[in-house]
């Protein structure tokens, strides 16, 4: 992969259901490699469209999407990115070590080279021991890291992550905040983040999207320059709560009731 | 970070075999009080002289000992006792529902897998399978038995065709579902990884249907053993459980035990191929219990 060239990259984006509901317009937006992007915004702004239409999961009506230089369709082809869903959607038929291993199949790994990789995921997911363990054994955060390394598998330049820790509690999902920032580094990937809180956000990304709702477009984008990396004590910092009110901001310019 | 303990499979050999013993005992305890109400129903009704819904005596009801002692009694005097017939009889008919509830159930499976690809199939071909089914079975067995005849085939796998026609049903029907149970997550899933439709098929569809077949599995043993008694009436089949309850029927005024026998003997057959779905189910399936339909 060029290193200079666009991890995502969306021009002219909007998209409209055929119930005459517009949910994205106008949509201009470029990711570099490497960066953590967050997309943020009220419930109906069309962050997870977005998400789905950058993983060609949906089309756009209008615009273009392009994926690591190439069209989304191709990029998924490709197996261009890995993603995570807000639930873990594993298969409870299959063991932690063969949800990891589903998308090597897919891709005709062979058993040796399989397991090897699922190995190493483990580790990097810190869930040894737990290789054969059916999901329903486990709580939700681990589950959640399960769909993680799954995602991460086959080593996909971008990870595409729609709300992955929204259903988690505050405390498990701080620690998976952070957790995720050493996978991001460990990983190497770019990652594409959805959520709706704001430190979050904020905590995770290099850059904040902050969207406003119908029909769905960007407000306005915050760098985030917070010292990388990111620990515990981030969140303490002056900066961190000039840049949550910052986002905070922009969502109530946007028209979101901020609460 | 520390991993949070979590709760481990509970199952060990001795809960296990504590639970087993449990149901087992539950069972008896269950044919006992059956078998306490019906002598109690028989010998109150004999008491108040009942007639209605049914006259009450020797001949509606027998004793329930003397059922089971009518097994043990020569069919023919100096002949085989009556269990040495109904074990004979049972094998055949086994036999029979047996082949018909693997012919039926395949068929059942291919036709779910070939209606799940295809919505033009399902709105075109399901009401006719479902008409298949209003159409009743003893209408249906003559037909087969005679156009299968006609074409030189035996007359006890014409049966088989008549039970994996009361078979296919249940199995195309759950297991469709099933096909089509996945939630649109693990689709939208498989449509990230650019899985093909057969990849979708055997890594997702399949596996997910696993339980809705189990279902439709337990409701087709015992109806395949249906179908084959049903069937072997209008085939005039002498050596299955069918033939010796069309027998025994007309010798109820003198003889009723033998068909009460029988009867018990058909049950213990169709609960014989439950059981073995039951423990298949429980080889293929080892995931949540809640899971296990």
């Amino acid at each position: 992969m060029n290193a200079t060239q666009p991890a995502v990259s969306i021009k002219g984006l909007s998209k409209s259901f055929k119930a005459g509901v517009t949910a994205l317009t106008g949509i201009e937006l470029e990711v570099r490699p490497r960066e953590f992007i967050s997309l943020i915004g009220p419930s109906g702004c069309g962050k997870s469209t977005l998400l789905r239409i950058i993983g060609d999961l949906i089309e756009p009506s209008e615009g273009s999407v392009e994926v690591n230089g190439k069209p989304a369709h191709r990029a998924r082809l490709d197996h261009d990115y890995g993603i995570v869903f807000q639930e873990a959607v594993l298969y409870d038929w299959r063991t932690v070590s063969k949800n990891i291993a589903l998308p090597l199949e897919l891709l005709k790994w062979n058993r040796e080279r399989r397991a090897a990789r699922v190995r190493e995921l483990l580790e990097l997911v810190e869930l040894e021991g737990f290789e054969d363990n059916h999901p329903w054994q486990l709580s939700g955060g681990m589950q959640q890291r399960v769909s993680i390394a799954r995602a991460l598998s086959f080593d996909p330049a971008l990870l595409l992550m729609d709300e992955p820790f929204g259903a988690l509690d505050e405390m498990t999902r701080e620690r998976l905040n952070l957790e995720l920032l050493r996978i991001w580094d460990a990983s190497g990937s770019t990652i594409v983040f959805v959520t709706h809180s704001i430190p979050e956000a904020v905590f995770l990304s290099t850059r904040v999207v902050v969207m406003s709702a119908r029909p769905g477009r960007i407000a306005g984008i915050v760098e985030v320059d917070l010292p990388q990396p990111r620990t515990g004590r981030t969140r303490e910092e002056p900066r961190f709560f000039e840049l949550v009110t910052q986002v905070r901001e922009l969502l109530a310019a946007g028209g979101a009731e901020v609460t | 970070m520390a991993a949070i303990a979590i709760e481990q499979p509970r199952r060990t050999r001795g809960a296990d075999t504590a639970r087993g013993a449990k149901r087992v005992a539950l069972v008896i305890v269950g044919l006992g009080v059956f078998w306490g109400l019906w002598e109690a129903y028989r010998w109150i009704g004999e008491r108040l002289g009942l007639t209605w819904p049914f006259t009450v005596d020797e001949i509606t009801m027998p004793h329930i000992h003397e059922m089971l002692s009518a097994l043990t009694k020569p069919l023919q005097p100096g002949g085989p006792t009556l269990l040495h017939y109904e074990w004979q009889w049972a094998l055949f008919t086994g036999k029979e529902a047996l082949i018909g509830f693997l012919l039926g159930g395949a068929i059942g499976f291919a036709l779910a897998i070939l209606l799940a690809h295809s919505r033009i199939l399902r709105r075109g071909l399901l009401p006719y399978i479902v008409i298949s089914q209003t159409v009743p079975i003893l209408a249906v067995a003559p037909m087969v038995v005679l156009g299968l005849g006609t074409k030189g085939v035996e007359p006890w796998i014409a049966v088989s065709v008549i039970a994996a026609y009361l078979t296919f049903f249940p199995v195309a029907m759950n297991t469709l579902r099933g096909l089509l149970s996945p939630d649109p997550r693990s689709l939208e899933l498989m449509r990230s990884y650019a899985a093909s439709r057969n990849d979708v098929l055997w890594k997702l569809r399949l596996p997910a249907s696993l339980p809705f077949v189990f279902s439709a599995l337990k409701i087709s043993a015992t109806a395949s053993v249906i179908g084959a008694i049903i069937g072997e009436t209008p085939a005039s089949i002498q050596d299955g459980l069918g033939g010796a309850i069309v027998n025994f029927n007309q010798y109820y005024s003198t003889a009723p035990t033998r068909l009460w026998a029988t009867n018990i003997v058909c049950a213990a057959l169709g609960l014989a191929f439950f059981a073995a779905v039951l423990i298949a189910e429980r080889l293929v399936l080892r995931r949540a219990p809640e899971h296990v339909a």
